[in-house]
């Protein structure tokens, strides 16, 4: 896969720290490739109710076109729907299967070097999903995939890739959960996602981690002309230490991509998530959204915009809502335009709820508290457009799921 | 309905209503004229008991209840309803919730937004980029939903388009229960009521409603019967009386020369 002298450059990052977020030492947790679930079947109930949790169908998986699980190291169920024209497997295997492929995309939007998880990833034995879409292959019903971590103390790593082809589009939604049992883990998620012209991504991931997990997704996306990349990330759990800077580079004209994002930090959260969007050739747009709510926790939220060339419109916003007197949340918006003719734009805005729109509520019959509920999830309802309803359901779903009570 | 007594208000330290005494009974509605800056907003939302205003003296009875201190959302419950100048925009609810939270059924709201010209807003978030008109319309959505024995409005007609003016003082008469039929066109003959696609007319059954209404043009007088009329001026209540002929006068005189010199007297 590497010529030496790359494998030497990338073993050398196994001890670069990434820019942000807590220096997580890898060595301290358990990494093994070792096979911790024979099946769906075979996992306990409350691992399967997890998995719904975040958006995993398990037993009517009609409306799904494939379905990708890998436990902590090992990929326990890949199946595509019968007649989908679709390939999705496992990385590895894929990398073995394709090495044609390999050359083309294999840690071109991720450098392997990036840090010290990436390092790690591309080191390792590899796993995670494959998905390759032909030129004009238009799959409406999303393909689902989680990544579980089972196993206490566990270093789970996953390298992701989808490659849609000229036209082809994709709904895919991830569930990346951990077993309530477990206490301590480390994931590491590297996702290169390449969307060709005008071709399709909506990209959906929902997080729910054990209290002591740390998790570090790398996701790099790459726009061709005309080409659309949504993605969509709901964290609403207690995460103890969660870093992800996802990035867009649009590199053709009229791509377009818009990042929206949903936090709940409950006390003992700790989130630095970011979006970044480059907007490297005429006619480009990005749009980056995130609402997010401390009950306790900490949010930080980065947003960056970077404007490369001329007649390119991006914006940008983060509100965030304070509902305890605990808690954090740093919002830091940047926007960076490299020629005269750019239009980047944001709002930030953080603060607690506003009793004018309380008393509003109130005085068409909600009680202070009903009132605050239904501000607070309307805050954290954003207008998803071109999700399948079933997702869409989803997301509500795990929003219901976030209730908000007087004196969290 | 409502009895205010020797109420006094200030807001931010600043004394905005004096020693006001009002007396609303069953079924009647009265108006409030009054120049800007005088006190009427205040008024009706001290009366709905919105936070911003402090009651320094005096007393507010609702149905014979002392409300004086009373929650806001008891005094909803208990039968207020308010349309003020300027709502807030609440991201993220759409206005269909909003009025299905105010207590509409489902295919009520469906019917009565269409007669408000509102049934494109209904997915929207309420107010969101709303126009003066559009706010208006939404409140009154709002207050057919949460059908209150009293009502309050803060100048129904402010920002409102010519076309719409009559839509509007005819949704408030709705909610005032006289007689209105909520059919889609917002004329007043025959042919409308045959597009009406209300059964019974008026859904509203036999009530003693009352309303309390803010206004400077007095067109929502042609749409509503009003009993009573009162001129609010520096803070207080200096003049009442017939509202056509306090309005008529206001309109010749001005507020100032009719206040001192006696507005009801005064014959055009």
């Amino acid at each position: 896969m590497s010529t030496d002298m790359e494998k030497e450059k990338i073993t050398e990052a196994l001890n670069k720290a990434a820019v942000y977020g807590n220096n997580i030492d890898l060595n301290t947790f358990d990494d093994n490739n070792d096979v911790h679930a024979k099946s769906v079947e075979s996992m306990s109930n409350p691992d399967k109710k997890t998995m719904e949790k975040v958006g995993m169908e398990l037993n009517d998986a009609e409306d799904r076109s494939g379905t990708f699980l890998q436990v902590d190291n090992a990929p326990v169920e890949i199946k595509t729907k019968k007649d989908t024209p679709m390939v999705l497997m496992n990385t590895g295997d894929a990398a073995k299967k394709y090495p044609e492929l390999v050359e083309k995309y294999w840690w071109k939007a991720v450098k392997a070097d990036t840090d010290k998880y990436t390092a790690k990833t591309a080191l390792e034995k590899e796993n995670g999903y494959f998905v390759h879409l032909q030129k004009g292959v238009k799959i409406a019903a999303p393909v689902q995939s989680c990544m579980f971590m089972s196993h206490e103390n566990q270093l789970q790593r996953v390298h992701n890739i989808i490659i849609l082809e000229e036209g082809a589009e994709l709904n895919l939604i991830t569930g990346c959960a951990s077993d309530p049992s477990l206490d301590k883990g480390v994931h590491v998620g590297v996702s290169e996602l390449y969307i060709g012209k005008n071709a399709k991504l909506t990209f959906t991931m929902i997080h729910s981690w054990g209290h002591n997990v740390a998790v570090r997704p790398r996701t790099v996306a790459i726009v061709d002309e005309g080409g659309l990349y949504m993605s969509n990330y709901v964290n609403m759990d207690k995460v103890a230490d969660v870093q992800m800077y996802p990035t867009v580079h649009l590199i053709g004209k009229g791509a377009t991509t818009r990042l929206n994002s949903i936090l709940v930090a409950p006390e003992g959260a700790h989130m630095d998530i970011g979006g970044k969007a480059i907007l490297e050739v005429p006619g480009t747009k990005a749009e980056i959204i995130t609402r997010s709510i401390s009950t306790g926790g900490t949010i930080i939220n980065r947003g960056y915009l970077e404007g490369k060339s001329e007649g390119v419109k991006a914006h940008l916003e983060c509100n965030g809502l304070m509902l305890s007197k605990k808690g954090h949340i740093l919002a830091i918006p940047e926007l960076d335009a490299h020629t005269g003719n750019s239009d980047l734009s944001h709002e930030a805005a953080v603060g607690k709820v506003n009793q004018e729109e309380i008393e509003y509520l109130m005085a068409r019959g909600l009680s202070e508290d009903e009132a605050t509920a239904t501000i607070v999830r309307g805050f954290l309802n954003i207008n998803i457009e071109g999700l399948p309803k079933s997702l869409e359901e989803k997301i509500n779903k795990t929003l219901d799921t976030f209730t908000y009570t007087k004196g969290m | 309905m409502l009895k205010i007594e020797h109420l006094s208000v200030e807001a931010e330290g600043r004394e905005i209503l004096h020693d006001i005494n009002l007396h609303i009974r069953p079924g009647e509605v009265h108006v409030l004229f009054g120049p800007n800056g005088t006190g009427k907003s205040t008024l009706i939302s001290t009366i709905m008991g919105f936070g911003q205003y402090k009651i320094t003296a005096g007393k507010i009875y609702f149905k014979g209840e002392d409300i004086t201190h009373m929650p806001i959302f008891d005094r909803a419950k208990l039968g207020i309803g308010v349309m003020i100048q300027r709502p807030p925009t609440i991201k993220g609810l759409s206005l269909r919730q909003m009025v299905n939270l105010c207590g509409d059924t489902k295919e009520e709201t469906e019917m009565m937004a269409k007669w408000m010209r509102l049934d494109h807003f209904l997915d929207r978030s309420v107010n969101e980029g709303f126009s003066g008109g559009e706010i208006k319309r939404s409140e009154l959505l709002q207050l057919m939903a949460q059908k209150p024995d009293l009502l309050l409005l803060d100048e129904p007609e402010s920002g409102v388009d010519v076309e719409n003016i009559a839509l509007v003082g005819r949704a408030a008469n709705y909610i005032l229960n006289n007689n209105e039929k909520p059919c889609g066109n917002p004329c007043r003959d025959e042919k409308c009521n045959e597009e009406c696609p209300f059964a019974n007319p008026n859904p509203l059954t036999v009530s003693h409603r009352s309303g309390l209404i803010i206004t400077h043009l007095g067109h929502i007088l042609k749409y509503v019967p009003a009993q009573v009329a009162h001129i609010l001026y520096n803070g207080t209540i200096a003049a009442s009386g017939d509202p056509q002929e306090l309005f008529s006068n206001i309109s010749e005189y001005g507020y100032e020369k009719c206040v001192y010199g006696g507005c009801r007297r005064m014959k055009k």
